[in-house]
């Protein structure tokens, strides 16, 4: 294997082997680490997270990024709340349009007025936090889950694991065969490599961009959701920085920022590792969450700028 | 100037860069000056001396903050990890206070343009995307600061206190220090061959490297500088608020500053920087959030209308921009 061949497995499988390491070494350090119930709270937690980050992957690919999903999350979560007493149809269902058609007109300004994501998203997490803020009466409702079929949905379990984690893992299937077997996912790489030549070689940009926040958006307001449920309750005060969560893990996953490469693997790898760094630091138990955001920053600026010298070594053999 | 040619109906067509340069170089101000006049006729006691001194306190920390933004913008960077370094200044500042208010303010300082310079180095010299970069110390410093100092403390020293609420000929002295820090950042924009570099880079990174310009360095000393101005943001809050709160000193500020910056027509892409507009920006966000609040409008409409605005400046400020 060349150097170049080794680089750009690292690069792509990068956040799978760190995250094995990770858990070797953690289940060798500590006895209450390997344990089934740590594992699946690790997963069950980040879940939500997951769901998220799919969808955040498909937009960075894409070259573009979504600051709103921490917003749409909370919103999701209020939505489905709100509407849970007239059934769970209406509970799945209200979130769902509200944030797909946010993450529509986000999509369409981007794509049709050529405005930055990044400012077009920030105006949609200030947006959509104030409408959920509107929602419930400036956070001072908080709406409880009543429906049980709902409820169940989020706290059900399936040999030991929450029905959340049967969803994600579901979700990433559905997302792998999206990004690499379609045409669709054929174009939002196209678009994040190169959108000019994609454009002059016939890719629908436009409609591929926003198709892209829409997935954004449904997949934010499904996991806020899903949180709902599993918690009986629409809490507003949740999802804040949550965006910059996902981020995070896309990118430690191998998503490069600058688009055009990635994948799901590495971003559902990317959420894993940081909740096993969690995990970890709780087990050495004397060590506060504050730690735990101090690890997680230097980790990922390991990882960026390792990311950087493998892609440049890509470059120069 | 393409459109003079390629649209119909001539009048419009020659009308319309010239509406969307004005709007560009003049919207801001327009905008303040038309909400300060809609608060002078409806707000009742708009023209307070304490009205205005509570805003213009309350903004000070986003302008010293916007000052350091607008540069790393002008370079087509970003720093999102402001409101992390005013948290760690403030976590130093009580840290270091037993030595006297000025050590502690020294070493608040030189720790936010520490953490600036790490978050340079990786733009810079490692070519790491700004965003990135400075989303890792986004995490890790705020992280840092709550390591630092665990929960808020509250602190009795004479110097610190005076700094954060004395004024001079009825001006807060933190104002002054933002005025100061405006005029020195416009002139070093302006006057300064730094200044020029910092928007060479942006405007066209490869040929500034091309013709022998220090890109790295400059590059550099953007990040720490905006660090330098972060931390003094977190200084200041923390002497007016009489307490050190590492949990959620400067959170979202990054948003804020962002937002002035663009609102105040500095395009993202780089390559401009304006920043007298930028601070007008910071105090249009904060005027209407003020006037829709004193008119009994609740938080979820400040945060709707300010959406809006956001989009509408950068719609208005994008054709010069994105060319």
């Amino acid at each position: 294997m060349n150097r170049e061949q080794t680089s750009r497995l690292l690069q792509q499988h990068g956040a799978v082997m760190v995250l094995a390491l990770l858990v070797i070494v953690g289940s060798l350090a500590f006895e209450s680490f390997a344990t089934p119930a740590n594992a699946a709270s690790v997963v069950v937690s980040s879940s939500f997270l997951a769901i998220i980050a799919i969808g955040m992957t498909f937009v960075i690919i894409s070259g573009g990024i979504d600051l709103s999903v921490g917003s749409l999350f909370v919103l999701g979560g209020v939505l489905a709340a709100y509407g849970s007493p007239y059934g769970m149809l209406v509970a799945l269902l209200l979130p769902l349009a509200v944030c797909g058609v946010v993450g529509l007109l986000q999509g369409l300004v981007i794509a049709r007025t050529g405005m930055a994501p990044f400012i077009v998203t920030l105006a949609g997490l200030l947006g959509v936090r104030g409408l959920m803020l509107a929602i419930s009466d400036e956070g001072a409702t908080t709406y409880l889950v009543k429906d049980r079929a709902f409820a169940a949905l989020g706290q059900g379990e399936l040999l030991g694991l929450s029905h959340p984690v049967y969803i994600t893992g579901a979700l990433a299937l559905l997302a792998m065969v999206l990004l690499q077997r379609t045409g669709f996912g054929q174009n939002v790489y196209a678009i994040g490599g190169n959108e000019q030549a994609a454009a002059l070689m016939g890719v629908p940009v436009a409609r591929t961009k926003v198709l892209v926040y829409v997935m954004s958006g449904l997949l934010a307001g499904l996991a806020g959701a899903l949180n709902a449920a599993r918690l009986s309750s629409g809490v507003t005060i949740l999802g804040i920085g949550l965006e910059l969560d996902a981020i995070a893990a896309v990118v430690i996953g191998g998503t490069l920022l600058t688009g055009g490469a990635g994948g799901i693997t590495g971003s559902v790898a990317g959420v894993l590792l940081l909740g096993v760094i969690q995990s970890l630091i709780n087990q050495v138990g004397s060590l506060t969450s504050a730690f735990q955001q101090v690890v997680s920053g230097v980790f990922l600026a390991l990882v960026v700028v390792a990311q950087r010298l493998l892609s440049k070594a890509q470059r120069l053999t | 100037m393409a459109e003079l040619t390629s649209r119909r109906g001539g009048r419009i067509a020659v009308l319309k860069p010239q509406v969307f340069a004005w709007v560009q170089d003049y919207g801001v101000y327009a905008a303040v000056l038309t909400l300060l006049l809609f608060n002078v006729l409806f707000t009742p006691h708009f023209l307070d001396a304490a009205n205005f001194r509570t805003q213009l306190v309350q903004v000070t920390p986003v302008v010293i903050v916007s000052l350091g933004m607008a540069l790393v913008i002008g370079t087509q960077g970003i720093d999102l990890s402001v409101g992390s370094v005013m948290a760690l200044a403030a976590a130093l500042t009580v840290l270091y206070l037993g030595y006297g208010w000025l050590p502690a303010v020294v070493v608040a300082v030189i720790g936010g343009a520490v953490a600036g310079l790490a978050g340079g180095a990786l733009v810079a010299y490692v070519g790491v995307q700004p965003i990135v970069a400075t989303l890792a110390l986004l995490v890790g410093v705020r992280g840092l600061a709550n390591v630092l100092v665990p929960q808020l403390v509250e602190f009795r020293n004479p110097g610190l206190i005076a700094l954060g609420s004395s004024s001079v000929a009825g001006i807060p002295v933190i104002v002054l220090i933002a005025a100061a820090l405006t005029v020195i950042v416009l002139f070093v924009v302006r006057r300064t061959t730094f200044g020029r570099q910092v928007v060479a880079i942006g405007g066209n990174r490869s040929a500034s490297e091309l013709s022998g310009l220090p890109v790295k360095r400059v590059l550099l000393t953007v990040y720490v500088l905006s660090g330098l101005l972060a931390a003094l943001a977190g200084v200041l809050a923390t002497a007016r608020l009489q307490a050190s709160d590492p949990t959620s000193l400067g959170l979202f500020i990054e948003l804020s500053a962002i937002t002035a910056v663009v609102v105040g027509g500095t395009p993202l892409t780089g390559g401009r920087i304006r920043v007298l507009s930028t601070v007008m920006g910071a105090l249009l966000m904060q005027l209407l959030a003020a006037t829709l609040i004193k008119h009994n409008l609740p938080q979820s409409w400040t945060q709707m209308v300010q959406a809006v605005i956001i989009l509408a400046a950068v719609y208005a400020t994008r054709k010069r921009g994105t060319r």
